[in-house]
């Protein structure tokens, strides 16, 4: 079965996620990204590339931090966006997902930026829209955020330079976590030799270790000389319940404190992809230190968007 | 009406018979199988050179969605369908809307299925009223109206408590109970098998121990009552082994499993196939393999289409999101073959699985072809091979994760009661 995200040519169509996506399209969006870091620090943060491209945010989970750095990459861009909030809207009035895709497909739209509740309901969109319209998986389910997976791997890059040599480590909520799906997909196709879920048992899917990473329980075994952190939100409604016993006994156990951080290489960067549950996930002074690269993540963020958008857009160089 | 069916390889599985000879038929029963009987003269002769000519098939699980869900299916799509594939008896679970938990509903399913002279339908009473898992249907009752056995469908009995009193009831009125095992706190929100692919493609997972944990209850539940209890959809190699275990132990049960499990595995969900979005989930190839092999060695009885048309804005949902469930009453007879082929199991005893072995667990006479028997025949076309399309199939249902795929054994004709229903384009 061809990849759904690939045309014919083997070229972008869509972006669902990570895996399955051959490493030269990744490290050129990584490479065009770089380039794009320019613009955002211009004094006229704006290139021409998707003039007259609409672009439709469709966001059928509530987030504002994601649906922000879209519309602004889509903007730098010189594209039209379109917001559209439809957890309030017309789902509620029974209108089917692909409806919804059909009329705002017969409005032009040229790229749909889709969240959804439900796993894999990009990879649904994209096999039913017509081959002129784009779609970038902004975070479906529990399966992948791929914009994310590569503004980390974009970020990792930043610090680290060279993927073959790097130790990673991904703690917390693995289980519902669409983030460390991407993540640990970039960097093993990237070609990073040692990556590591730590988390209890409670919070990692069933055969993660299929995924190529490996497991550790023991946060500060799992830590041990690692160059990369990244840290992962712990929903509030997972605090309390059969998963875990309380927020207070998991920052216990697996809150990234400086205590905690000291097990890894001395120049480790510790990533969070927002927002941050300070006092659950991570300790404010790792946080707020200087190992924390938690804000070049959004900044570049904006930058490996308008690589992606610009890349599907057919206007990349 | 006396139908000669001529020159056809005759396979009938209960009475041992394999072999080239005609068949006769009159009165809707079978009057005789090689030599004609004493003044037969054929009103139709059906020339079956190169064909199987089969006992009519005994489908243990197909969903008519009459009453409540027309809009799925109707009896009309279906019970064609069902004679389009062979299939001349079929159970139709109670998962109907309202359930089949009333005697009203029983009868006039009944007879409206009657009236249209296709397959014989046996309907399953619910086992609970409203199939909520709370209270006793009426079973008696519901019995006397014309149902075979009672099951919950897919809706769960949480209280092991009712579980075990209605199994003491049935046993009271020495009725059998189906039941699909599958703990539903463990399955809750899960739509996928708790593995590698689910893992991958972020999918709430139901563990293979949530159909071994409901096993092991219900299997203790029948050593205290010694109720007769049928086992449906069996997906777990672990599961295959409990009943194995206790048909050995003697506990008197029965089980099936599903055509689209024999064949396919977590694999297939590939980029999020709705079409395999399935009850219970599709598992591994090991599981897989072993639900082969169960069906080769007896320890599951009979297969079953779990037939369960939906609709196509249904599926056409995020995978999680869409209805589960696949159409199947017309990919029984070639799945069945497929699997044989596969294990190269002999057509005899494959045909076995869906004629006569359902026929005993239904307790109905019907699945074989001695003289006496209602006249329900299968004539089929074992080399032949159909591709799978949506125009190709009758049911109302066109959700198939078989769609494309060319599937052996081609039925030519479907006789019901000794009437041709169904009779392919030549």
């Amino acid at each position: 079965m061809r990849n759904p995200q690939l045309n014919e040519k083997g070229e972008l169509q869509h972006l669902l996620a990570i895996e399955g996506l051959p490493r030269e399209i990744i490290v050129r969006i990584l490479d065009t990204a770089a380039s794009f870091v320019g613009v955002t620090e211009r004094e006229v943060k704006k290139v021409p590339l998707l003039r007259g491209k609409s672009v439709f945010n469709l966001f059928f989970e509530p987030s504002t931090r994601t649906r922000t750095t879209f519309e602004i990459a889509a903007k730098r861009l010189s594209a039209d966006v379109i917001n559209l909030n439809i957890a309030t809207s017309s789902q509620t009035k029974g209108e089917t997902l692909l409806d919804t895709i059909d009329n705002l497909a017969a409005m032009h739209a040229d790229m749909f930026v889709v969240r959804h509740g439900t796993s894999g309901a990009a990879h649904l969109i994209a096999r039913h829209v017509a081959p002129h319209h784009h779609v970038i998986n902004a975070g479906d389910g529990r399966h992948a955020h791929p914009t994310q997976g590569l503004l980390d791997a974009y970020t990792i890059r930043h610090y680290k330079r060279d993927f073959a040599r790097l130790a990673v480590a991904v703690v917390g909520d693995i289980l519902h976590s669409r983030v460390a799906r991407s993540l640990i997909h970039a960097l093993t196709t990237l070609g990073s030799p040692d990556v590591r879920v730590i988390g209890p048992q409670t919070l990692l899917p069933t055969g993660v270790e299929s995924l190529g990473v490996r497991v550790f329980h023991d946060m500060l075994r799992g830590l041990r000389d690692v160059d990369v952190i990244v840290m992962l939100r712990l929903q509030n409604e997972r605090m309390k319940g059969p998963l875990l016993p309380s927020a207070q006994e998991f920052f216990k156990c697996y809150g990234l404190t400086a205590e905690k951080l000291a097990a890894a290489k001395p120049d480790a960067i510790v990533m969070h992809p927002g927002p941050m549950n300070r006092g659950v996930e991570i300790d404010s002074t790792v946080a707020d230190g200087r190992q924390a690269v938690i804000l070049p993540q959004v900044t570049f963020g904006i930058a490996v968007r308008m690589a992606v958008m610009s890349i599907l857009g057919g206007g990349a160089t | 009406m006396k139908i000669q069916i001529k020159n056809g390889r005759l396979v009938d599985p209960r009475n041992h018979v394999d072999r080239a000879c005609d068949l006769f038929v009159a009165d809707g029963c079978i009057a005789g199988a090689g030599a004609a009987p004493a003044g037969f003269r054929a009103d139709r002769t059906i020339d079956a050179a190169g064909l199987v000519v089969a006992p009519g098939l005994v489908d243990l699980a197909a969903r008519l969605r009459e009453p409540g869900l027309e809009y799925k299916a109707t009896l009309d799509s279906e019970l064609y369908a069902a004679v389009a594939g062979g299939v001349t008896s079929l159970a139709c679970p109670p998962d109907t809307d309202p359930p089949l938990d009333e005697p009203g509903l029983v009868e006039m399913l009944k007879r409206r299925a009657a009236s249209r002279n296709l397959a014989h339908v046996y309907p399953l009473g619910a086992l609970t009223a409203k199939l909520e898992g709370a209270r006793l249907a009426e079973l008696a009752t519901l019995r006397d109206a014309g149902c075979v056995a009672f099951s919950q469908a897919d809706a769960p009995i949480p209280d092991t408590a009712v579980l075990w009193r209605a199994l003491q009831y049935a046993a009271t009125l020495g009725v059998s109970v189906w039941l699909r095992p599958q703990d539903p706190y463990l399955a809750r929100d899960g739509v996928a098998h708790d593995g590698e692919v689910a893992t991958r493609l972020g999918l709430p997972a139901i563990p293979p121990f949530a159909e071994t944990i409901a096993l092991g209850a219900i299997l203790a539940l029948v050593r205290a009552t010694g109720t007769r209890v049928h086992l449906c959809r069996l997906s777990t190699a672990a599961g295959v082994a409990m009943v194995h275990a206790a048909k050995a132990e003697g506990l008197p049960v029965t089980c099936d499993a599903g055509a689209h499990h024999v064949h396919l595995s977590e694999m297939d969900l590939a980029h999020y196939d709705a079409h395999c979005h399935l009850v219970p989930p599709l598992r591994s190839l090991r599981d897989r393999d072993a639900l082969q092999a169960g069906l080769a060695d007896g320890t599951i009885d009979a297969l079953c289409s779990d037939h369960t048309p939906v609709d196509e804005d249904a599926k056409q949902m995020p995978f999680g999101e869409s209805a589960p469930g696949a159409t199947g009453l017309e990919l029984l007879l070639p799945l069945t073959l497929k699997w044989a082929r596969e294990r190269g199991i002999a057509l005899a005893d494959a045909l076995a699985r869906v004629t006569c072995t359902p026929a005993r667990i239904l307790g109905i006479e019907a699945g074989h072809l001695a003289p006496g028997a209602p006249a329900d025949v299968c004539v089929f076309d074992p080399e032949a091979h159909v591709t799978v399309s949506a125009a190709g199939l009758q049911s109302q249902g066109k959700n198939t994760p078989f769609l494309g795929y060319a599937l052996p054994g081609r039925v030519r004709f479907t006789l019901v009661g000794g009437a041709v229903t169904y009779e392919a384009r030549a």
